[in-house]
Order: C-alpha cells, then structure tokens, then sequence
C-alpha cells in the first residue's frame, strides 16, 4: 500500500493527462438479477459525462439515478462506509475483484483508473456460497456463521486483567493486528478458482492465535472454524495466490500456513485442547 | 411532563457505585425469562447486546446491514480515550472528567460524563481480554497518543482503525452469544417503528430487508443504538446508510430529542469536488500535529491558485496565511474542532478558499518533511496520506493538502436519564443514539469510549433495574398495538410507493442538505434559520406530492429504503432548526452569529442557556413542544473557552 504512493510522480502526470481531456462516456455491462430464483442477465448501460474525480461507487449512482427518472428499477449493490473499511461493496470489475487497483475496495476506486469510451463489466461474487441476492449484491452470511463458530475469545464483561498485565511483544501484536485488518469483504472468495474462504478464515484464526489471550482455545477454535466453513460450501485451496493478489487489506498468505499448522496439530497432538 | 435526570445524590465521585448498589436486580434464574430487543450493532449495540446475553438475558439484536461487523463504528480512526494514566503524566478520572465536560462547552451533565470518565478505563481492560490489537512499545505494553483538548497522552489507538478493532472485538463477544443461542441475530432488518403499549416500549416493527415482510418483535425493553444523523446534511463522513428512521420513530412515539442542533463539523476532511459526491472523507484530527493550516494572504492569490495558473508551493512564504497560528498564538493550529472548522470557513468566505471550487484551505506537511524527514512522515500518517491521495490524486508529501470541514458527529439524540432510558419506560438509547455525554462539542476519541461504555458497563446494570420492576412475565405479542404499529408502518411504506412523480428521492436528499449545510451549518442566524424553516416545510410538502419511488415492498428494494429515510431526515431538519433558533447562544459546535464577542469568537450565555433541550413531539404539523433539563454544575467552575 504504501509503495505506490512513492512511485506517485509517473502516476500524476497520466492522470493530469485523463483529468485534462475532461468527462468520460463509458458502457457498462452489468449483471442484472431481480432474485436468487430468477436467471440473471448482463444488460449495457451508458454512463456519460462521468467525471474522473468520481468514485466508481458515484458513477453508479449517477447511472442509478438516470435509471429512475426513466421510472426503471436502479442497479442494487450493496455498499456503506464508501471509505474502505466496513468491507460491504463489493463488485467484480473487469474481472477482478474491486477492480484494476491493487490494495483497495471498490468504493475507494476513481473513474481516473478507466478511460474514454472504455467498456465495463460489472458483476457480483461469484461463489456457490454467496449467493446472489439481487444484481451485484450477494449474501454473504456464511462469513458470519464461521465466526460464530469459533471466532472469538470465550471472556465475559467485566473481570478480566489489568490491559497491562498482559505483555505482548510489539512484533507480535503487530502481526496480529495485520491479520485483524480484514474487512470481511468476500473479495478473497471471489478471486479464487476454488472459491476458497481459507484467506478469510485463517486471518481470524491467525489474529488470536498469536496472541496470548487466545491460546486457551487455540486449537479447538481452528477445527470449529473450518468444520463451519466446510459445511457452507467454499472450495478447497490450491495454493494460488489469487486471494492474497486481489485483498484490499493485503492479508497475508502466510495466515493459511499457519492456520494449516494450527489444524494439523489440533488434529495430532492437542486433542485434549481441542 | 416533568423532565427528570434520576441524577443520585452524593458526592460526584461517589454517585455511580451508590447508583449501583441501590439499583434492583435480577436474580440469574429470572433472567432468562426476559427478552431484549437491540437496535443497531456498532460499538454501543454489540456490545450491549453480548453483555446483557452473558449476563443470561435473551436478546433479539437487528442491523440494516449485511453483517453486524459493518456498523459505521468500523471506520472511526484515532482512538479512544481512557483514564489509565499509564504514562505517568498527570492522568486521572476526574481530569478525563474535567477535559471532557470542558471540551463540551458545559453542555454535558457533570454526573453522566464523570461515569464515562470512571469506566473508560474497564473498557481498555475488556477490549485488550478480548484479543483487540492495540498499538504497542517495544516492553510490550500498550501505547498511547495524545489528542486534541488534552494535555495528556490518554488515546489507546490502533494504527489508524481503532474503531474497527474495537467493533470487531464486541463483534466477536456478539458471535460467541449468538453461538451459545443467547442472541438471536437479524441482519438486513431495518426498524421503522417502536411499539409502545400502555405507555411502555414492548417491542419493535422491523422490515425483513431482503424479503420485504414486515415484522414484529415483542420484548420488555428496546434498547436503540442506532448511531447519529449526520445524513440530514446528506453529506458527511457517516455511512451512506446512517440514518435517523429508528431514533425518529420513537421521537413520534413520545421519546423527547435533546439537543438536536449540536452538531460536530470536523475541520480536516477532504473537500468536495463535485454535485456528484456522495460522501466525505475524514483526514484524522492527529494530522493537526503536525500539519499547519494556511491561506494564501490575498484573495487576488488565492483566485490564481483557483484557476491553476499556480501551485500551491509557488506561493512564497510572506504570501501565506497561517490563520489559526497567528490568531490562538498559544493552541495554534490545535485548536479544537469547532475554532478550526469555523476559521476555516471564515477564510473561504472572505475569498481566500483554494482549489478549484475555491471551498478549501491548506494543511501543509512541507515544515514536519523538513523537521522529521519524509520517512518519518511516512510511518506516522502514511495510511492517511494514501487514502488522500487515492481519492484526490494528489501527492501530500509534495503538495499541501487540501482541506474542509465537513459534518461528522451528532451530540444531539434522543434525551436520556442517567440510566440511559428515553422518556418512554422500557425504551433506552445508547451511544451516538442518545445525546447524554458530549454537550455541545465532542471531544477527539471520546465517542468510541462513549459507545463502549454505555453497551459494556453502564446498561448491563440499569436496565436490569427496570426489569425488575416490570416482572418477568411475557410480553403479550397478540395485544392490538402490535397490529396497529404493523399496520401503520405498512400504510406508510404504501404511501411511499405510491409517489410516482418526477424528482428522485436523491435530489430532495441533496436539496435538504444544502439548506441544512447552509442555514443550520457552522454558523446559524435568527434571519437564515426562519428561512430555512420555511424552506424545509415546503420541501416536505413538494416530496410526498413529487418523489420518485419505484418498486415494490416485497422485495430487496433500496429506492422505497432511501426514501423512508430521507422523509425522515426533512421532519428531523425541521426540529433542528427549531433548536438552532430557541438557542441565540454561541456555544460548541453551535455558533450563533448574534452572540459573539468583539473578536468573534462564540459567546455563551450561562445564565440563560445552560438547560438541556428536550423536544416533545405533538403531532403532524403541529409545533413541538419544548423542555428544558436545568444543568447543575456543582463541581466545575463554567468559565468562557479561550485559545488565544
């Protein structure tokens, strides 16, 4: 994330180039669905007059916008925060989850990356377990449902420790806070061949597995987590990197490995834990 | 009605144990005979709606989003507050007290915020137990950060995404509840209506987002968490779906709204670029530190800054305004979030803005480059330099950035006693939902303690109070209430489908926020906001005659979604308005252009404005009505704010 900023010199002149030459005309082709029971469909849009300055979220809402005037259903998809961190946009563009920009979420995305005339192609997820809800928005519940199998660390309110009785060192509270950036967005899903949710999983289990207050349950929390994600229907994986390519937090691969380990151990040498 | 705060007596620093001890309580084995209904899950709902289930409640919780995890509480960035006074530097309960009842503008009550003081340093402890990965020092322990209105390192942070470490900490303590079967989860729920009978809240009218049914829950208490209404200024830093519906609802249902014209409008985000914009970016108020805040000095520079015939760093020092350094010598550009923002303003309204809206001024690193070096920078505000730079397209390490203020936190909510509950029995509201904590201006990281603290400690203890007194007996679902709320909420959303006239639901969303940004913004007179008052009636009316919904309830329908709440959002702006006018103070976030001193700065008048305002609302057209809560300060001494 922070290295493109440094190469930002080349990028600016592009973009003053694109910002100069003024609004743009696209063609959307987008994936309309009216229900999960319903067959969808890729209907073309034009966008027009878009300005580069808009966040692909807004150039929707334009066309949405037209598209109520004219009395016709808008495009849905699911979105909130429009600042990267809630995880609830979604959105395959081009065929690739969050669009062509590495390291950020589709609402974090300008109309600068597109040019003049460039056609589109807008989709939901695409996974057996997200299903499709309307258009581009899918139900991502599953996420929900592996995180209540086992994501959290059995505490009550009130009576725990002094924050400070707890000494973590610095690099590996680090490490857990990088595996706790997830935003739960699904784009790992959508990215991979397999539409393996072991990227998701593993960052969660990584998180608390580093940690100290998570070590009590350590093991019985990972085979929790990935019985739960087994039974929703997300693909094996295969080692492909794609979700660790396509994450708009940069959540490591390295999470797999050592959930892997986790649950091999778990699995061999800690069933009295487990 | 009279207004009554259930302030106990005693002591300050002695009133929350006594409260606690003389409350009622549920023995363990009744506990489960009660239901909870919980609106809204950010910090304050989840946390409340784990905490009440450990405590073996059943609870029934409800999110418009897809996930509980997604709550707007995720993207606050700073910090939060407590009083550890791990750093050795002068901390305590009552200075966290002091700041923040300062901070406020003494528009907070003293007991209220000396509790949140007193319990801000269980939450680190809670949220630490629970696995959240704050920032640490290299000996392992935990680090903090200093914030604006402190003169102490009190912020325990994590990078720049506090609140979704903390959201996802009660998150997690929500899923384990919700794995033990003591909370029933409803995502993709919105409520649209509170069910009151007998003059109690018994239970809620929700609308099964994906589906379109319209359902009702019974419960012996609602509790609604469901954050601020910053979106009547359509636009603000709040989510796109932050809406007032619930809150509003219940205002309808007889919970009085306190406070409704403060609002907080944060000096450093990112300017707007265009009729397209949706929503506003934060820039984190820890920038401030080092970043300097100018103009250029003349209006003639500043027009060839706007038409791109210069740069920014071709404007040579002496033609450089650094307003706030030069006009708060002694807080500099760390004044707080009001002083700024409204200087801010000032500059642009004198035609000194930059950019090419000319609505903006800078926030210059140029200086802390040359002082710390690039790299330096880099590690403490990289995150906030490339978020700037993704939607702007500009480098801030090269260029100044620019900045403007723009809506971002409501101190105003429904009314609230001190334990937490609305002018309706059984019917509370925690966090930014209720107006209790912050008075007239919130301070940097105090609203995710505030969420935490009511959801973890403070609700745990006073609702089981109420149960006490009701009994544990169910809740009849078959009384005619139930389907007469059902019913009206259903005839209102056929009322909204029925609108088939040729504006969107958008531009009527769009024209309120410019009235609102204009007249009932930064600064507020006698003249603009009768103005406004007429405008936003005659806005209502052009709605429900010319708006655009399209579709039908039983299905996933965002158009029929958007225009209940912006309906609300025009009643919502009426009634702040109402307040903005009852008040001709300057205080806080509220600056009154007939109160000010002779240098212009807001003027607070203590003896005649030191009430809470408590809105009773009295029917459909009708004026409400207006109450006022007397705030008593027996322990600060209330003197004028100077940052000179």
């Amino acid at each position: 994330m922070l290295s493109h900023i440094q190469t930002v010199n080349s990028k600016l002149t592009t973009a003053n180039c694109i910002h100069m030459s003024g609004n743009m005309n696209l063609t959307l082709k987008v994936w309309r669905q009216p229900n999960n029971d319903t067959k969808g469909s890729f209907v073309n849009y034009p966008a027009q007059n878009i300005s580069p300055d808009m966040s692909f979220l807004e150039m929707l809402d334009v066309v949405n916008e037209d598209l109520v005037k004219k009395g016709e259903d808008p495009i849905h998809f699911d979105h909130d925060c429009r600042e990267g961190i809630c995880g609830m946009c979604s959105l395959h563009i081009n065929g690739r989850p969050h669009g062509p920009k590495q390291a950020i979420t589709t609402c974090q995305l300008h109309m600068r990356s597109f040019k003049d005339d460039q056609t589109i192609t807008i989709e939901p997820w695409r996974a057996t377990a997200f299903p499709v809800i309307k258009d581009l928005a899918v139900d991502r519940s599953a996420f929900d449902r592996i995180q209540r199998a086992g994501g959290f660390i059995s505490v009550n309110t009130g009576g725990v420790p002094d924050a400070n009785a707890i000494a973590i060192p610095k690099p590996v509270a680090d490490e857990a806070f990088n595996s706790a950036t997830c935003i739960g967005c699904g784009a790992c899903v959508a990215a991979c061949k397999n539409a393996s949710a072991m990227l998701f999983v593993s960052a969660k289990v990584s998180q608390m597995a580093l940690l100290p207050q998570g070590q009590p349950e350590r093991y019985k929390r990972v085979q929790a987590m990935v019985a739960q994600m087994d039974e929703e229907g997300f693909g094996s994986c295969t080692n492909t990197g794609a979700c660790e390519a396509e994450c708009p937090k940069e959540i490591k691969i390295t999470n797999i490995a050592r959930m892997n380990r986790d649950f091999f151990t778990a699995k061999f040498f800690k069933q009295e834990e487990a | 009605m009279k207004l009554d705060a259930k302030i106990p007596e005693g002591p300050l620093a002695e009133k929350w144990s006594k409260h606690k001890f003389n409350l009622k309580l549920v023995n363990p084995a009744n506990k489960r005979k009660y239901t909870v209904i919980v609106v809204g899950t950010g910090l304050a709902g989840s946390s409340a709606a784990a905490s009440l289930a450990e405590l073996g409640y059943n609870v029934k919780a409800f999110c418009y989003q897809d996930s509980p995890r997604r709550a707007h509480s995720i993207a606050a960035q700073g910090g939060i507050n407590a009083a550890k006074n791990y750093r050795n530097d002068g901390d305590s309960v009552y200075r966290l007290f002091y700041d923040t009842i300062k901070g406020g503008d003494y528009r907070a009550r003293e007991a209220n915020v000396y509790r949140l003081a007193e319990v801000s340093v269980n939450i680190i402890d809670q949220c630490v137990a629970q696995g959240v990965p704050f920032a640490r020092e290299y000996g392992g322990l935990l680090d903090n950060r200093s914030f604006g209105g402190a003169q102490v390192s009190r912020t325990f942070y994590a990078r720049g995404q506090t609140g979704q470490q903390l959201l996802l900490g009660a998150y997690s303590a929500l899923n384990r509840q919700i794995h033990e079967g003591k909370v029933e989860m409803f995502s993709r729920h919105e409520m649209l209506d509170v069910v009151v009978v007998d003059g109690q809240a018994k239970g809620v009218v929700v609308r099964d987002m994906v589906t379109g049914e319209i359902e009702t829950h019974a419960g012996h208490a609602v509790l609604l968490c469901t954050g601020g209404y910053g979106n009547v200024f359509y636009l603000s830093t709040n989510a796109m779906g932050c809406n007032v519906t619930a809150a509003w609802r219940a205002h309808k249902r007889g919970a009085f709204f306190g406070n409704p014209c403060f609002t907080q409008i944060h000096p450093t985000c990112i300017p707007v670029t265009g009729d397209h914009q949706s929503k506003l970016t934060l820039m984190s108020e820890s920038l401030r530190n080092d970043g300097r805040v100018w103009v250029p000095k003349t209006k003639e520079i500043a027009a060839q800054i706007r038409e791109g015939k210069i740069k920014a760093s071709d404007i040579k020092e002496e033609d450089r305004d650094y307003f706030l350094e030069r006009k708060y010598p002694s807080f500099g550009n760390l004044v707080p979030r009001d002083v700024a923002s409204r200087n801010a303003k000032e500059m642009v309204d004198e035609g000194k803005g930059v950019g090419s809206s000319g609505v903006a001024v800078y926030l210059d690193f140029a200086d802390a480059i040359k002082r710390l070096g690039e790299d330096a920078v880099r590690a403490k505000y990289g995150n906030l330099f490339d978020m700037y730079y993704q939607i702007t397209d500009e480098n801030p390490y090269k260029e100044p950035m620019r900045i403007y203020p723009a809506v971002h936190y409501t101190m105003g909510g429904l009314w609230v006693d001190y334990n937490l509950q609305t002018t309706v029995p059984g019917l509370y509201a925690l966090g930014e939902a209720n107006f209790s904590d912050h008075g007239a201006n919130r301070l940097g990281a105090s609203a995710l303690m505030q969420g935490l603290a009511d959801g973890y400690f403070v609700i745990p203890y006073t609702l089981g109070d109420y149960l006490a007194t009701i009994g544990p007996k169910a809740v009849d679902a078959s009384h005619p209430a139930f389907a007469e709320t059902k019913k009206a909420v259903e005839e209102r959303i056929q009322k909204l489908l029925s609108l088939k006239g040729n504006k969107t639901v958008d531009e009527y969303h769009r024209e309120l926020g410019k009235i609102m940004w204009e007249y009932c913004g930064m600064a507020r007179s006698e003249e603009g906001l009768k103005k406004a008052k007429k405008m936003i009636q005659d806005l209502k009316a052009d709605f429900w005659k010319n708006a655009i919904v399209l579709g039908k309830n039983e299905e996933f329908n965002q158009s029929l979604e958007k225009a209940g709440r912006v309906a609300d959002f025009i009643e919502l702006g009426e009634l702040m308005i109402d307040d903005a006018l009852d008040r001709t103070e300057s205080c806080g976030g509220h600056f009154r252009i007939e109160s000010q001193t002779e240098e212009g700065e807001a003027k607070r008048d203590d003896e005649k404005y030191a009430y809470v305002a408590a809105w009773e609302y009295k029917g459909e057209n009708q004026a409400e009505a207006l109450h006022k809560e007397e705030l008593k300060f027996e322990n600060v001494k209330l003197t004028q704010r100077s940052y000179k």
